[in-house]
């Protein structure tokens, strides 16, 4: 790279000309000054930079290679300082493991069903909240609200709206003449119900995020497509949607890697009962199931072990999703 | 299409998204208000009862809610404002200078996003139980300090907001690079910093995975870890329970009320950049 001097032309004009090193005529106080001048400016934005780093470190990169070493290990949280060496063993019981398949099945339901219809929700909101709105600020404040919603406070309050016996859900279905639905035990009803949470979480979030992006698309498109005669659903389909192409697919990236992570609402829909995502396990998700295995039973080594299938799983989908952009940017 | 003004039936829709919103939230205050004979019954309580007070003074003195919000207080404003810092001064180094090796570092800043936080956990209990700091508040404090998102956040505002001759002007001046940060980079990112002060103070606060893992109950938890003592039934009043998360929305909830455009404006500003 260049010089850091050249780059920063007014240095050399100066208190660093390089006649008060060479020339002897510089008092030392001006050589002093000059030489600490050019060493701030050539260090000063590492240690800028460095707390991140450093940070980054200790906290990020370092349990990262560690969790790798602890999955070769059997270690119990009780006692994390003994590590008894078992190679793959953690992986190959991972691999026989029934919970550890149900945990990435539902954890794959669960995505599909919170990501997919809150994507398409925050898509169509977005657009309604790209329109000449009167209390336009209101409406977008009003739907961002549930972003500030803690996990553990809209969990408990889901639970108690989707009860059996006097949920507001069911009281609802029931007035209009369906049938109660056992939310918490039922295997599809409970992923709903654990989806319903997410969704109403981000939705506000994501329609920010693509509303941001329609405003970036050209009026000129609009019009020509209002000369021909598009209608506003073609216009949306055939001048939105296609714009907006690289942010949702940054949106289906963000949603799929926080879904891949999904913890706090399965912990708590289960009510008082624990870690195991409902009574049959029928809403542990993978996140889940690293908790149950590393904090309630206690077996560090297969946590490590969970965690790295799940960066695992996460790098396929990345493999795939970059294969699947890479297709359609061809075409 | 800014041209096209909504019609009547986009403002019934909006209105239908804004009740969907707002109303888990409003329906906790009634619940909060009631008891929980009245919660199990058909159908629900559709407006609010006499029990507030009663149920708030339950969640605050058997939950330990002063406590968890105070604790929650703190560790959302450290991190909020050590995030802000450290994230002004890296991302101005990346917008603003140059040296050797920044494309790369800052491509190691982004790719950083993509760790899922579960891959660090168990060395990261292991770490904070060698150093004793399980249920003590800087176990959560310090590895959240930092954060990616920041740095790029920030420097995507001051690679457009910080104009060069200000810092070129300031140099010839003879200012080193602290004063250049002082009264040069620090006035010019003060919006931007604000909108992350408070996206960082919200996120902190909700933070849950980490927080549960690392403090318990009987040390000193967040309100988020507090609620799950809620939720877990040691007190198993319907009422009360929400009346707990009740106080843990309501400081988030006013953050909202009064800074609730710039929140909307930061996040649309990350999104078109990011």
């Amino acid at each position: 790279m260049t010089d850091e001097t050249a780059v920063l032309s007014p240095s050399t004009v100066g208190p660093e000309r390089p006649a008060a090193e060479g020339g002897g005529r510089g008092r030392p106080g001006q050589v002093w000054r000059s030489r600490r001048y050019r060493w701030d400016l050539r260090w000063s934005p590492y240690a800028f930079v460095a707390p991140f780093f450093l940070f980054f470190a200790a906290f990020g990169l370092f349990p990262l290679l560690y969790t790798g070493w602890a999955a070769l290990h059997q270690v119990e949280l009780t006692d994390p300082d003994s590590m008894t060496w078992v190679g793959l063993r953690n992986f190959t019981r991972l691999w026989d493991d029934e919970f550890f398949w149900n945990a990435l099945r539902n954890t794959v339901t669960i995505g599909l069903l919170s990501t997919v219809p809150q994507l398409a929700i925050a898509l169509g909101l977005a657009h309604l909240l790209n329109y000449r709105l009167r209390g336009s600020a209101f409406f977008r404040v009003a739907v961002l609200t549930p972003y500030a919603t803690s996990v553990a406070a809209a969990t408990l309050v889901f639970v108690l709206l989707f009860g059996r016996d006097y949920g507001m859900v069911n009281w609802a279905l029931s007035a209009v003449g369906f049938e109660a639905v056992d939310w918490q035990n039922g295997t599809f009803a409970s992923q709903l119900a654990v989806s319903t949470i997410v969704i109403w979480r981000w939705t506000g979030y994501n329609a920010l995020i693509y509303l941001a992006a329609m405003q970036a698309v050209p009026a000129e498109l609009y019009e020509s497509a209002a000369l021909d005669g598009a209608s506003r659903w073609q216009q949306f389909l055939h001048v939105t949607v296609p714009s907006l192409r690289p942010t949702i697919f940054f949106t289906c990236v963000v949603s799929t890697i926080g879904a891949t992570q999904l913890f706090g609402e399965p912990l708590l829909f289960n009510g008082g009962a624990g870690a195991t995502g409902g009574s049959d396990h029928q809403f542990q998700t993978l996140g889940l199931y690293l908790y149950e295995q590393g904090w309630v039973n206690l077996h560090l080594g297969r946590a490590s072990a969970i965690a790295w299938a799940m960066f695992l799983i996460l790098l396929l989908i990345a493999g795939a999703a970059r294969l699947l952009r890479g297709r359609k940017d061809s075409r | 299409m800014r041209a096209l003004r909504a019609g009547r039936l986009t403002y019934v829709v909006l209105a239908l998204f804004t009740a969907g919103s707002l109303f888990p939230l409003v329906w906790t205050a009634i619940a909060a208000s009631r008891n929980s004979t009245r919660l199990a019954q058909t159908p629900p309580p559709f407006w609010f009862g006499g029990n507030l007070g009663r149920n708030l003074r339950v969640a605050w003195t058997d939950a330990n809610m002063g406590e968890a919000l105070l604790n929650t207080v703190i560790v959302a404003g450290t991190v909020a404002a050590g995030t802000v810092f450290f994230s002004t001064l890296a991302g101005f180094a990346f917008a603003k200078l140059r040296f050797r090796g920044s494309r790369p570092l800052l491509a190691l800043v982004i790719g950083t996003m993509l760790i899922p936080p579960q891959l660090s956990v168990v060395p990261l209990y292991m770490l904070i139980a060698k150093l004793s700091w399980t249920d003590r508040l800087q176990a959560v404090i310090l590895p959240t300090l930092v954060g990616a998102f920041g740095v790029f956040f920030m420097r995507q505002y001051l690679v457009h907001a910080l104009p060069m001759e200000l810092i070129e002007a300031a140099r010839t001046d003879g200012a080193s690079s602290l004063r250049v940060l002082w009264h040069v980079v620090f006035p010019a990112a003060r919006p931007a910093m604000a909108v992350l002060g408070m996206l960082t103070f919200v996120m902190a606060w909700n933070d849950f995975f980490w927080p549960i893992v690392a403090l318990t109950q009987n040390g000193s938890p967040t309100v988020q870890v507090a609620l799950t003592g809620l939720g877990r039934g040691y007190i198993p009043d319907q009422s009360v329970i929400m009346a707990g998360a009740l106080l843990g929305t309501l400081p988030l909830l006013a953050v909202f009320l009064v800074f609730g455009r710039q929140i909307v404006g930061g996040i649309m500003q990350g999104a078109v950049k990011g």
